[in-house]
């Protein structure tokens, strides 16, 4: 059986991009390697769970600008995170400075809002309902 | 430049404008998402910026750049124009 243990996200700054996705959404850290070349191989977790990582991936390649370009300019997540309360999150982030191209918004079977993870990316934040 | 009976003509134009009523300055992506969920109207994302390009040249449509995101928001003071073309009699209240 094949299963996902990793996915990644580009970012363009993996100092900020730790702090980000840490202290301001929660993860947990889980890898932080020097890999040289001011690349590191940076993972974090969701707290108190083993198993799937998130990579935390250096934007450094050509095409990872544009890339990151496109889809922010139409408003495009790079991937999407799972929450319980939709509502409450989006509170406490914008309490953080956390900027959201979209509020919280009923969309179908789910709840989505979308914000901007600092380091070249948006990110949609989904809850079930129903 | 389209007018704006040109731009109302096609039932996917006046699609996109009620998803735009739905929130002041939207992301394509959450327009895109408003016209699947709420409206039950599923463009390609090519179709609706051609259909923008038109309504944004009638002037219904106004897009700007916040940051690195392009905002859609629709704009309904070209709608002026059809009432003062074929005044409504007011009905009385």
């Amino acid at each position: 059986m094949i299963r996902i243990h990793l996915a990644s996200v580009f970012v363009t700054d993996q100092e900020r991009a730790r702090a980000f996705y840490t202290d301001t959404l929660g993860f947990e850290l889980r890898q932080d390697v020097d890999m040289g070349g001011g690349n590191r191989w940076l993972t974090v977790g969701n707290p108190g769970e083993e198993g799937f990582e998130l990579l935390l991936e250096p934007a450094g390649h050509p095409v990872v600008a544009p890339y990151q370009e496109g889809l922010v300019a139409d408003g495009i997540p790079a991937t999407s995170f799972a929450v319980d309360d939709l509502e409450a999150e989006h509170a406490r982030l914008v309490g953080l400075g956390v900027q959201f191209t979209q509020p919280p918004t009923a969309m179908g079977p789910v709840i989505t809002a979308v914000l901007d993870d600092t380091c070249g990316n948006l990110i949609q934040l989904a809850q079930m309902v129903g | 430049m389209s007018d704006v009976y040109e731009a109302l003509a096609a039932p996917a134009r006046r699609a996109i404008l009620d998803a735009l009523a739905g929130r002041e300055e939207q992301t394509l992506f959450e327009l895109l998402n408003r016209l699947r969920y709420d409206h039950e109207v599923v463009l390609t994302r090519q179709a609706v910026s051609q259909h923008l390009a038109v309504l944004e040249s009638s002037g219904l449509v106004a897009r700007r750049k916040a940051g690195r995101t392009v905002l859609i928001s629709f704009d309904p003071a070209p709608l002026a124009q059809i009432a003062l073309r074929w005044p409504t009699p007011q009905e009385e209240s």
